[in-house]
């Protein structure tokens, strides 16, 4: 087995992952939308969020995969979940439509957002070139990540940890009731 | 074959789409909120193959903090969801309108 063999074939193996988890991707996201019962939303929403993990795999982007696990599919979806059997599902959302015509305006607006994207994608605005993380995920990408992290990034770091403080005493107020 | 950077782009695009679609579309706030975190997902993957193209982890770190920064944003805005049911009953968008004019 030469090296030239073992790449196409990790090429061929990202090929597929990439071609099952896109359509999966989209079609979960757009029954999140569509569907009726948020917690259908709720769980077509974990299972994208899977498949996008799937996809930082495959960019070389292990840490952020896992971190796309444990912290999206895991606590941010509990927190969803919980706050919906809290709050009881409303069990019909209203289909009538408070400004008249919002919904196909939606649509076409949402349209041309995706159609200018789309042209500056083709337009070459982005620099694309297919490159390599191997250089700098040298030694484990958690290490290089970790290095980055509290070297370059440290007042960062330290920021959002505080930011997350803030943020739990402040769920933490607001959820508690005025006497 | 292999799958270029132009895919990621296109798919992340796409997810975006669709998470302003709902915000538009959907009348519970907590489904609104749920788009949100779609189009937060979508920028995350962008900034991931950015990542690669530039071979450098800048864009990883970044994703990071995205995270992190959604995470405190999912917490304060749920507790302000169930302040605001406690009032109203309701988690429709359409019934916040006490500042309406």
């Amino acid at each position: 087995m030469t090296p030239v063999l073992a790449a196409t074939a990790s090429e061929q193996a990202e090929l597929i992952t990439f071609i099952v988890l896109a359509p999966l991707s989209v079609v979960t996201a757009i029954g999140m939308v569509l569907s009726r019962n948020a917690i259908y939303s709720a769980l077509l929403l974990v299972v994208n969020f899977f498949c996008l993990a799937g996809f930082y795999v495959l960019l070389e982007a292990q840490f952020v995969a896992a971190v796309q696990v444990i912290v999206y599919a895991g606590a941010i979806m509990v927190l969803f979940l919980f706050v919906l059997m809290l709050l009881g599902v409303e069990s019909q959302e209203s289909v009538r439509e408070t400004i008249r015509g919002q919904r196909p305006a939606a649509v076409l607006l949402t349209l041309g957002l995706l159609v200018a994207i789309v042209a500056a994608l083709l337009a070459g605005v982005f620099d694309t070139a297919p490159a390599s993380l191997a250089a700098a995920n040298q030694g484990g990408n958690v290490q290089a990540v970790g290095r980055l992290l509290f070297t370059h990034y440290t007042f960062a770091f330290e920021t959002a940890g505080v930011l997350l403080v803030v943020a739990a005493v402040g769920a933490l107020v607001l959820g508690k009731r005025q006497p | 074959m292999r799958v270029g950077p132009d895919a990621y782009l296109l798919l992340s695009a796409i997810l975006f789409g669709i998470g302003v679609a709902g915000v538009l579309i959907r009348r519970n706030a907590i489904v609104v909120f749920m788009c949100i975190e779609l189009m937060l997902n979508a920028v995350n993957l962008s900034f991931i193959t950015f990542s690669k193209t530039n071979g450098a982890l800048d864009g990883q770190v970044l994703a990071f903090f995205v995270m992190v920064v959604a995470a405190a944003e999912v917490v304060v805005g749920l507790g302000i969801l169930v302040v605001i049911f406690r009032k109203r009953s309701s988690t429709s968008v359409d019934d916040v309108n006490l500042l309406k004019g």
